[in-house]
């Protein structure tokens, strides 16, 4: 019998901006790739929280989507934070990176509490930083994306960036890093999909799974000529 | 009226003519006059005597314009319309430049633009429409607009100016909001329950449940969708055949008819309006039918992921040898992931034989994750064309494209065969 990861998608109704379905397809075809049999759940307001999950993702939303989820993810918030101090990998992208920090303060200075999971703090800047950016990681490599957020995030004591922008703007325009990691939990701007064309982070997130549930990772070899081309061409265009 | 019109008009005139020759784009001369002289869109609209008719949506703009045109046509009005996809306010300028007399004189009876909303906004302060077309608000280029509730914030600026009339949609969510809280006359098209679920709205689109408020009473209904097209018009049903492909073009003539209804009024003929509906056919790039070595070439617009879904959805792939070339400059979107929310399971019995564009590769990776096999990719679209053609000579060819994709390949495929010149 297949080994099963369960991969649950926060809010795939209100919170799917601009592909982050492509980071949901990534990991469930690499999982099949390497011989996992994933199982997907779709977690919605309301919905009963499942207990037994090995990979958690969530995407961005527009401004009414992030209203209607606000309350429910506060409601789960302990149980994704036992799960992060399990060491179940995550990957939250835009909107749901934001709600996983201490807070969102929107233009009209009205403060929007998040789960405190990530230790970072958002705050709505003045344009919206829009288009390609590449940003470079130890553990990855160069990630590739793109970007269009108007929050500026700023990264507290306790997280270390996703990665260090080579071209972009990444958390805040400012201070040069993008995302967040704390243990096995990710949070980043970018967009693209993401994990399609990154797929060493896919793969990343798969094995930090298995190993939690299984002890060991046995990956196979998959064919990613095609994500290496998309990246290659990706780099050269402009902002 | 400026002073200095008749010089404006004939040193744009000038600037179109040689833009022309040096077969550019049809901004430049809009953008000219406007420079010159900002009151020229304005003063020459602002003639016509049954004003100023404003399409806007996310898709099928291009198309149910042409329809709206024709319609109107059919009732003998002479319509100025800009017909070259350049639906910017300098488009629209740039088109006014080419019928003009030199007096500045637009010899019409009405106006019928097409606009993208980000402009919309802007042109309606100034030339402020008789009539309104709000088709849909689809995600689309969220890297200019921002947020798709931005996209409708636009279009309930453009029904708030429009003095007469607003048709709007009533099946989309956002649009049937943004008429609720509408002072002036408001006129709906729609469907019929039981071809709801053929056309999902944006949120349908995205797993929202399809549970609805009560919907309003629509002027024209789309009521049936086989070989032939049932239309429920004031309350009596039309049936015809359409030259039309795609469920979505056959839903906008529903918005097309509408407005037309609203813009004639009592004195319609509704047999020439029927007439005149089934002869039309789809605009520019948007299902399009081409001649290139004796078998059709289809190309079929493609912008955002609803579209693309749509397209999809529409053009039945058996039989065919499917092409798909994806750009990202600017007018294209610069931003790749929609192609991630686009469902490509229904390419998977007969592949994809050709990528191209700028993006191929993004796009060969997209098809990649729905197991569809890929033929060839070239990142260079003119030599993928060619390879297209080469490889799949004996069979009918249909290419999605975005849209400089859709320009460059007309571009190529202008060489080979007729192909409308829409300058």
């Amino acid at each position: 019998m297949k080994k099963q990861l369960t991969i649950l998608q926060l809010y795939p109704r209100d919170m799917n901006i601009y592909g982050d379905h492509g980071n949901m397809l990534a990991l469930k075809r690499r999982a099949e790739w390497h011989g996992y049999e994933p199982r997907i759940i779709a977690y919605n307001p309301g919905d009963i929280f499942p207990d037994d999950v090995d990979i958690v993702i969530g995407g961005g939303g527009q401004d009414s989507g992030q209203d209607k989820i606000v309350a429910d993810l506060l409601k789960i918030g302990s149980q994704l934070k036992q799960l992060a101090e399990n060491g179940v990998p995550m990957l939250m992208i835009c909107g749901l990176y934001q709600l996983f920090g201490h807070s969102f303060k929107t233009q009209d200075g009205h403060v929007i509490d998040g789960i405190g999971l990530l230790d970072v703090t958002t705050v709505a800047g003045p344009e919206r930083l829009i288009g390609n950016i590449v940003t470079h990681s130890d553990d990855f490599g160069d990630i590739i994306g793109y970007e269009n957020h108007s929050g500026q995030t700023f990264l507290g004591g306790s997280v270390h960036p996703f990665g260090a922008v080579v071209r972009g703007a990444g958390n805040n325009n400012q201070d040069g890093t993008e995302g967040a990691r704390y243990r096995n939990v990710i949070g980043s701007y970018l967009h693209g999909s993401l994990l399609p064309k990154n797929p060493a982070i896919a793969d990343w997130l798969l094995e930090q799974a298995a190993t939690n549930k299984y002890g060991e990772f046995t990956p196979t070899v998959v064919d990613d000529h095609l994500a290496m081309l998309a990246r290659k061409h990706a780099v050269r265009r402009p902002r | 009226m400026s002073s200095l019109r008749p010089y404006s008009v004939l040193a744009g005139k000038a600037v179109r003519y040689i833009a022309r020759l040096r077969g550019g784009g049809s901004a430049l001369p809009g953008l000219f006059v406007e420079k010159i002289d900002a009151s020229f869109v304005r003063d020459t609209l602002g003639q016509l005597p049954h004003g100023v008719v404003l399409v806007s949506g996310t898709n099928g703009k291009t198309t149910t314009t042409k329809m709206v045109v024709e319609l109107l046509e059919s009732q003998g009005l002479k319509v100025f319309t800009n017909r070259t996809g350049s639906n910017f306010s300098r488009g629209v300028a740039a088109a006014l430049l080419g019928e003009v007399n030199a007096r500045g004189r637009l010899k019409a009876d009405i106006a019928v633009l097409e606009l993208d909303e980000a402009h919309a906004v802007h042109f309606v302060d100034q030339v402020p429409p008789r009539f309104s077309l709000l088709l849909n608000v689809m995600r689309d280029q969220l890297d200019r607009f921002g947020e798709i509730d931005t996209t409708a914030g636009m279009l309930a600026h453009i029904a708030r100016a429009t003095t007469g009339t607003v048709v709007v949609n009533r099946e989309d969510s956002r649009l049937l909001r943004v008429a609720k809280e509408l002072k002036t006359d408001v006129r709906f098209f729609g469907l019929d329950e039981k071809l709801r679920t053929m056309f999902p709205g944006d949120d349908e689109l995205h797993g929202a449940d399809g549970t609805r408020v009560k919907l309003p009473q629509a002027d024209v209904v789309l009521s049936e969708l086989g070989d032939k097209a049932t239309f429920t018009i004031g309350g009596k049903t039309v049936t015809t055949a359409l030259k039309l492909q795609g469920v979505y073009n056959v839903y906008n003539a529903a918005a097309a008819l509408t407005l037309a209804r609203a813009v004639v009024g009592d004195s319609l003929d509704q047999q020439k309006l029927i007439g005149r509906l089934a002869e039309v056919t789809p605009a520019f790039g948007r299902g399009e039918r081409l001649i290139v070595g004796g078998q059709p070439c289809e190309l079929v617009l493609v912008k955002n992921p609803g579209g693309f879904r749509l397209s999809l959805d529409s053009f039945d792939p058996h039989g065919y040898a499917t092409m798909i070339a994806i750009n990202d400059n600017y007018a294209d979107g610069r931003d790749m992931s929609w192609l991630w929310d686009v469902d490509f399971d229904s390419l998977q019995g007969g592949g994809v034989k050709q990528v191209g564009g700028i993006r191929a590769y993004d796009m060969a990776l997209r098809l990649q994750y729905d197991d569809v096999p890929v033929g060839h990719v070239d990142t260079d679209l003119t030599k993928a064309l060619r390879q297209f053609l080469a490889n799949n000579a004996a069979v009918p060819k249909r290419i999605y494209c975005t849209y400089t994709a859709m320009l460059a390949l007309r571009r190529d495929l202008g060489k080979l065969t007729d192909v409308e010149d829409v300058r």
